[in-house]
């Protein structure tokens, strides 16, 4: 059952199969088994059950409130949650709860989906493997999946297994393991710089990034203003569609949210791929795509001209400065979100009391971390008066090329872009921890990023395996406001690359029955 | 309590000297030892490799506006890469380029209307906070600026 979609699950729960109380205790259980994965900092495991019992008894009454109701879900610990501790992995913010819910929350709560925990990741979002947290990295669940470990077999012998465990990528690194490895089925993380989309490929999952201005980021506490968007993690293009369905309008507190009118859909079984235009942006080709990645980019290339689509190459000329232009404006909005936490009204207080400023220099010493403190260093710099201009400004136009570089490209015959999502699969944390947190922010997320610049929809879908039987994805890149036919393409996609589900043997040999194959047909999966 | 509201804005300067000395006693003890003995070693050593940007007087002004220490030789170095990194930026041609606010600049902003739908709810803020009274956040006497480097007095116990 856990390894179900959450559309079959959801229709499982409707035909009385499972009951919300079972479905949640099996996926606590789970959680307790893979505590290991270090994907959760917060387990509400009260919250949860009591959220089960009242899904139940609507359920027994035959009220309930749609597709999500009693449904396990897990959100990133820098959303907001109503009297559960939300720490971002950061000292600034242990112990503090929060008194009210992020609107993202709330709606899946009103939904009446079930909360499984606060899952971890880089400290305030920042990072690109989810190491940096001061709660401890996140391991990939698939370094322990029985697809990557025949493969290492076949390699030297001796080494410890466990020490070479694999990075998930970040900085939703806790979301994204939490989804892969069963414990919820759809989880939220935050996507500012691809933070959803880097980590989703590794675990194979789907990272979907809404346009911006879909989604409310009210509650979420923000990195980057102009940029934060809630990401939807989940096993399958269409239970991604579900949530955004419940998810997206307008929100009176988010002034960022646009107005117009937006309605839940469901995605087509099929697509019109013989009308779709696909582009290849050539400036992605980049030296460091592993040549694993780079041959799935180029027969997924393949499949769409197969299918009768256009696939062209096109051009993104700012492109190679989007990574630059990130970092100036990332850290210069850092600089000023981060300046809020001074220990007076939240978060942590030093013992210091000389003095404000004493305290507040304290307090935030002892709360952050170097990375946090880097940036938000970086971000005065490029801030200060006489540099104003040269970088913050100068990094706002770049923005604006950048954004048009994709205007013009939509505005061609192009749908959809076709890119890779990261330059290749998930790699050991010893090595992800020789380089420093800017150098691989830089190298990690060179094909996520841009898109956040110019506020478009993406969604990342794994594709295949790699020799080393490692999770390998691709992004789609949408026009703004285009997320459904952007999902219907990403959907028909995912059916043709048909991609394998992670085999965590040892774990689930206590749930085995969960697993029957002969529970596949009674559900009854009508669209 | 009386500590704090003891210290009043009208310091004289005897005690304002001995405030200085209790704050870097304090800085001491929670372990900037390293970081006090760091700066005074940068402006006294002249390193080739250093480049302009970064000079001792920045690393003051950023600290006190951010009110974020560097701490560590590392952490300059880092600031500087960040610098020549973004550096790059300058090849870009933006002549005529309007900068960018928001993806959405074309749409206009949501307003709301100006009518009080949620509050009263002093107790559950207060709640997270850990120096309250009554219904006041309790913060130390403000208008005390950080010393300055020149300020130091010399700490033979380092």
């Amino acid at each position: 059952m856990l390894g179900r979609t959450l559309r079959e699950v959801s229709t499982a729960l409707k035909q009385g199969h499972i009951t919300p109380t079972e479905l949640c205790q099996k996926c606590l259980s789970l959680i307790k088994k893979t505590k290991f994965l270090n994907a959760y900092i917060t387990v509400s495991e009260e919250v949860a059950l009591k959220q089960a019992e009242e899904s139940e008894k609507r359920y027994k009454k035959g009220h309930s409130l749609g597709d999500l109701d009693g449904i396990p879900v897990a959100v990133k610990d820098n959303f907001s949650t109503s009297s559960i501790e939300t720490t971002c992995a950061s000292n600034m913010l242990k112990g503090y709860v929060p008194p009210y819910n992020a609107t993202v929350v709330q709606k899946l709560l009103d939904k009446g989906a079930v909360l499984m925990g606060k899952t971890n990741l880089d400290e305030f979002a920042m990072g690109s493997g989810s190491t940096n947290g001061v709660f401890g990295p996140v391991k990939n669940p698939w370094s322990y999946s029985k697809q990557h470990r025949e493969k290492r077999k076949q390699k030297a012998h001796g080494e410890n297994e466990d020490s070479n465990w694999l990075i998930t990528g970040g900085s939703s690194g806790g979301s994204v393991a939490a989804a892969a490895a069963f414990t919820c089925f759809a989880a939220l993380g935050s996507d500012t710089g691809g933070l959803t989309r880097n980590p989703a490929p590794h675990c194979g999952v789907v990272g979907f990034k809404p346009s911006y201005g879909l989604v409310s980021h009210h509650g979420l506490i923000p990195l980057v203003n102009s940029m934060d968007v809630p990401g939807i993690l989940t096993r399958c293009v269409d239970d991604a569609a579900i949530v955004l369905g419940m998810l997206a309008g307008h929100d009176p507190k988010d002034s960022t949210t646009i107005q117009d009118p937006v309605k839940p859909f469901t995605l087509p079984t099929s697509a019109d791929v013989n009308k779709l235009c696909t582009g290849i942006p050539k400036e992605y080709l980049a030296p460091e795509l592993s040549s694993e990645v780079r041959s799935f980019w180029s027969k997924a290339a393949n499949l769409f001209e197969s299918e009768g689509a256009k696939v062209i190459e096109v051009s993104l000329p700012h492109a190679s400065y989007s990574v630059v232009c990130y970092h100036a404006l990332c850290t210069s909005e850092v600089a000023s979100n981060m300046a809020r936490f001074d220990g007076l009204e939240y978060g942590h207080r030093c013992d210091i009391n000389v003095s404000t400023e004493a305290m507040y220099a304290a307090t935030r010493w002892e709360g952050f971390n170097d990375v946090v403190r880097g940036r938000i260093l970086s971000g005065n710099f490029f801030l200060l008066k006489e540099n104003y201009e040269n970088y913050f400004i100068k990094a706002q136009k770049v923005r604006q090329l950048i954004a048009n570089d994709f205007v013009n490209v939509f505005n061609s015959e192009v749908d959809v872009l076709l890119t890779p999502t990261t330059l290749s699969e998930a790699v050991p944390y010893l090595e992800f921890i020789k380089e420093d947190n800017r150098t691989r922010s830089a190298q990690d997320d060179i094909f996520t990023q841009a898109v956040n610049m110019a506020g478009l929809p993406a969604v990342s879908v794994p594709v295949a395996l790699s020799n080393q039987g490692l999770p390998i994805g691709l992004q789609f890149i949408g026009r703004a406001f285009c997320d459904q036919l952007l999902l219907t393409i990403a959907k028909w996609f995912e059916k043709q690359v048909q991609f394998p589900v992670i085999q965590l043997q040892e774990l689930m040999d206590d749930c085995s029955s969960d697993f029957e194959i002969e529970k596949l047909s009674s559900v009854s999966l009508k669209q | 309590m009386s500590s704090l509201l003891s210290a009043s804005s009208a310091l004289s300067e005897d005690a304002l000297r001995r405030l200085k000395r209790e704050m870097w006693a304090r800085a001491v003890k929670l372990g900037f030892r390293s970081w006090v003995g760091w700066r005074r070693g940068f402006t006294s050593k002249a390193d080739p490799q250093r480049s302009d940007r970064v000079t001792a007087e920045v690393i003051e002004h950023l600290e006190r506006l951010a009110l974020v220490d560097f701490g560590s030789q590392e952490a300059v170095a880092r600031l500087e890469k960040a610098i020549a990194f973004a550096d790059r930026l300058r090849a870009v041609d933006t002549d005529g380029v309007e900068p960018m606010e928001s993806v959405l600049e074309d749409r206009c902003l949501y307003l709301r209307s100006d009518n009080v739908v949620e509050g009263n709810c002093a107790e559950e803020l207060l709640q997270n906070a850990h120096r309250v009274v009554e219904e006041y956040f309790v913060a130390p006497p403000g208008n005390i600026s950080l010393p300055k480097q020149d300020d130091q007095e010399p700490f033979s116990h380092i």
